[in-house]
This record gives structure tokens, sequence and C-alpha cells, in this order.
């Protein structure tokens, strides 16, 4: 089995351990990633929020790119990166001007045909729970997890068209697969503040903090996400000290992978106590 | 359509305007708050979401286009999400700040636009974001030292995740092409 992969820009600085973990999974599960060749920024939120055309075309760069290498379906791992794709694709798919336009100043012709998926749906639905389970060498002794899917993943759903928007599962059901024990809490969709961060980081700083005491509140011992702002917003801007895992961390630790060592360090909440204290590490 | 008040008829040039450049069926407001109650930023915008639209069909543009409300949002899509009348605020706001830029309006809300403008530019110059020269020119325009994200942004930088040198696609000249077109068909 394979897959086109784009990484995008925070895998090589700000969500290094996001994919240095994916590689190490899938290469445990046995899937190919081939990463697009010559892959460009998704556009992110400043795109968007500033010019609509280019917020379309940087995306379809990458679409084209991923048509050419003609490597199976593009997998994204980065939830904001997977959105900005996903809402180029409906223009693309359902516009015919609005296709035509990128189709030209991009340079390339669109087929319908290429699927575009988040990881965490490539594991669930397309490698399957059953497989990833026969992989599980250390099972996460019902680590209480807060599944935290944050905005992108599941809004728009009738763009993303990916688990419910209110209360999705398919983190939960992964974890639950891993042995860990996902709480049952009211924020997981809740938004983390993504850039006002920067511009707002007290702002920023309640939104996370009700986040972060209510997973506690909900008996979590950790929250595991697949966005690379939610991550560091959350590990940034709280000060309860819960260790914030990307989800493929703990796939990571639950099919003992090596080089795990090489993800703890980059965090700036260890979770080296909590896994250590769970007879995980 | 033309909507009279005790003050006299409306101006709906400015609702029709906005709504075929955003595609939202704006008319079909009923104001039942939903957008307001679930979001996020609502506490800190100067009008809340659903003020806004109530505004753009009333034609109160240079209010709409001076707001904060169109800058705080970060477009988390749980008002689109849940609208009754499928009216998508996110893809609003976006079509709004588009609007006050181009038509010369004051950003309300100056560090924001100048943060998107900063990435903006960073992905301009290689193709992909680089948060070290993106930050820099945000806090060289801004003049916002970004004291709460200092300490914690240099403890990033230690743990090697905001290398010095930016990551370059090859195909420079294709993105190149790319920001002239996007930028010029405005």
């Amino acid at each position: 089995m394979k897959f086109s992969y784009f990484p995008g820009c925070t895998d090589h600085s700000s969500s290094l351990e996001y994919g240095l973990s994916t590689h190490e999974v899938f290469k445990a599960l046995g899937v190919e990633l081939v990463e697009i060749e010559d892959w460009n920024c998704c556009g992110a939120a400043a795109t968007h929020s500033l010019n609509r055309l280019l917020s379309l075309c940087l995306p379809a760069r990458n679409i084209s790119k991923a048509q050419s290498a003609q490597a199976g379906p593009l997998a994204v791992p980065c939830a904001g990166c997977f959105s900005y794709l996903k809402r180029a694709e409906n223009v693309l798919k359902n516009d015919e001007a609005g296709r035509k336009e990128i189709e030209e100043i991009v340079g390339f012709t669109y087929q319908p045909s290429l699927e575009i998926l988040a990881l965490v749906d490539v594991i669930l639905n397309r490698i399957g729970l059953e497989k990833v389970q026969e992989k599980v060498k250390k099972p996460l002794n019902g680590l209480k997890v807060a599944c935290y899917y944050g905005c992108a993943l599941v809004r728009h759903p009738k763009i993303t068209q990916l688990d419910d928007p209110e209360n999705p599962q398919y983190l939960d059901r992964l974890m639950k697969s891993l042995g860990a024990e996902p709480v049952e809490w009211s924020y997981k969709v809740d938004c983390c503040g993504a850039d006002l961060a920067m511009t707002y980081p007290k702002v920023v700083k309640k939104m996370v903090g009700k986040i972060v005491s209510m997973a506690k509140e909900a008996g979590a011992q950790c929250i595991t996400t697949s966005c690379g702002l939610c991550q560091m917003n959350l590990e940034m801007r709280q000060d309860v000290g819960l260790p914030i895992f990307y989800f493929t961390e703990l796939m990571g630790v639950a099919l003992d992978v090596e080089k795990k060592e090489n993800w703890w360090k980059r965090h700036l909440i260890s979770p080296k106590g909590l896994l250590k204290s769970s007879g995980l590490l | 359509m033309e909507t009279m008040t005790s003050a006299g008829k409306v101006d709906s040039s400015f609702l029709k305007e906005v709504e075929k450049r955003s595609g939202e069926k704006l008319s079909l407001c009923y104001q039942c708050l939903k957008c307001t109650a679930g979001c996020p930023t609502a506490p800190y915008m100067d009008f809340r979401p659903n003020n806004i639209v109530r505004m753009i069909q009333m034609g109160m543009r240079k209010e709409v286009m001076e707001s904060s409300a169109i800058w705080f949002c970060v477009y988390c899509q749980t008002c689109g999400t849940r609208c009754p009348n499928e009216i998508h605020i996110g893809i609003l706001m976006d079509t709004l700040r588009e609007m006050a830029m181009e038509e010369g309006f004051h950003a309300k809300e100056k560090n924001i636009h100048l943060f998107h403008e900063a990435f903006i530019h960073s992905v301009g110059r290689g193709g992909r974001a680089h948060e070290v020269t993106m930050l820099m020119e945000y806090m060289l325009k801004s003049r916002d030292l970004m004291a709460d994200s200092l300490f914690p942004g240099v403890i990033l930088f230690l743990k090697g995740k905001f290398p010095l040198l930016p990551s370059l696609v090859h195909g420079k000249e294709e993105i190149k092409k790319i920001f002239e077109r996007c930028t010029k068909e405005k």
C-alpha cells in the first residue's frame, strides 16, 4: 500500500516530531509515504484572510504535483493543511469558472480522481484498525487521553467530509485500539485560537486554558491532536503541565518504534514523566 | 430589495455586493444568534457576528469595514457549521477583510493584518513559510515585541523547531507567477 504525502511547512520546524513519528509509524505498518515533489505552503490562515484566489492557487499547485506523482491518494498529516487543500479541491470539483481560473494560473488540468485524505482517515479507513492492532507491542495500559480535534479536521463538514463535526470519534477509536482510554469531554472541537497566539497571546491563553482545564477535569492525563498549530498553542499557552501528543507519537509508543527519544526532546512539556509512570518508557 | 425603517429607505447595494462576492445568502439571516453563541472570539469583537450580518443588511459599509470583528475571526467555522440557514460567516469575514483592504479602509486590528501580511510575504519569498523571517518582519513593522511569546520562542529555537535557514521550493518562478497573477487580478 502506498500514498502520496504532503508534509507541510511545519514538518521541518514547529511540528518536527509529528513528521518524525509519522514516518516511523508508517514504516512499522509497512505502508509507503511518497513525499510529493517540490511541494509548497498550503496557504495557511493568512492567505485566505487577505487573498482568496491565492489561498486556492497555492494548494492547487500541490494538488497538481500529487496528480503527476501518481503515487496514490494524497495523505495530509496537518489538519490545517488538510482543510486548505480540501477547500481548493471543493472549488476545483464544484465551481467550473473557479476551476478554469485556478487551472490557468497554476498551469495544470485538474483530475477529480485524486483523493485528498487526512492522515487519521488513512489510518482508520484505508489501513484499518485491525492492522494497527496487530502491530501493537506495548498497549497503552488504559492511559487516559483527551482526543482534541480542533477546527480544521471536522469543519466545514461539507468540505472536509470527515467524521461528526460536534462529537467526532476517529481519534477516540484509534486511541482505544492502542489500549488507551479516551475520556468523554465537551471541548474536543473548540478552537485553540490559532494564529491569534502571535498577536493576542492573552486571548489565546484564555481559550487554551479552558480546553486544557476541561480535559483535566474529565480525568485526562494528556491530550492528543493532529494539528501543528493546536499542538503548539496547547503546549505553549497552558500553565498546568498537561502533556500534548501528536496522535502518531502515541501510536509510536504502542507500536514500540525506534528513535522516540528524538520526539520527546522537542516538547515544551516533556511527556516522559507520564510515560514512565504509566509503564510505557 | 428595499427595506423600510423609521428613518426611511435602506440602501441595499452593500448587501447585494457582499452577497455576490462571498456567495453567502445573508438575506436569509433571522438573527437566531447561534453564530455568536458558538463564536470563540466574539467576546473580543466590537460587533458580534450576528451584528455584522445585520449591519450589512442595513447598508453600514463603513462601520463593518472598520470593525475589529472582521479581524478577530480565526475561521474556526463553528458558526458556518451550525447556521440553520447555511450562511458561512467565516467566508463572509474573509470577503469583508479582502474588500476592506481593497477599498483602502484602515485595519482596526493593525497587528493581525501585519501578521497575515508577514506570513504571505514569507511564502512569496521561498514558496514555504519560514517562522524566523516572518516573525522578524512582523516585529519590525508592528513594533510588537511579543513579550509573551519570546521566552517559549527561544526554547523552541533551542529545540531545533525554528530553523534559521528557510526550506525553499525549487520552482520559485512558478510561485512568483502565482503570486503575481493572484495579486494583479484583484
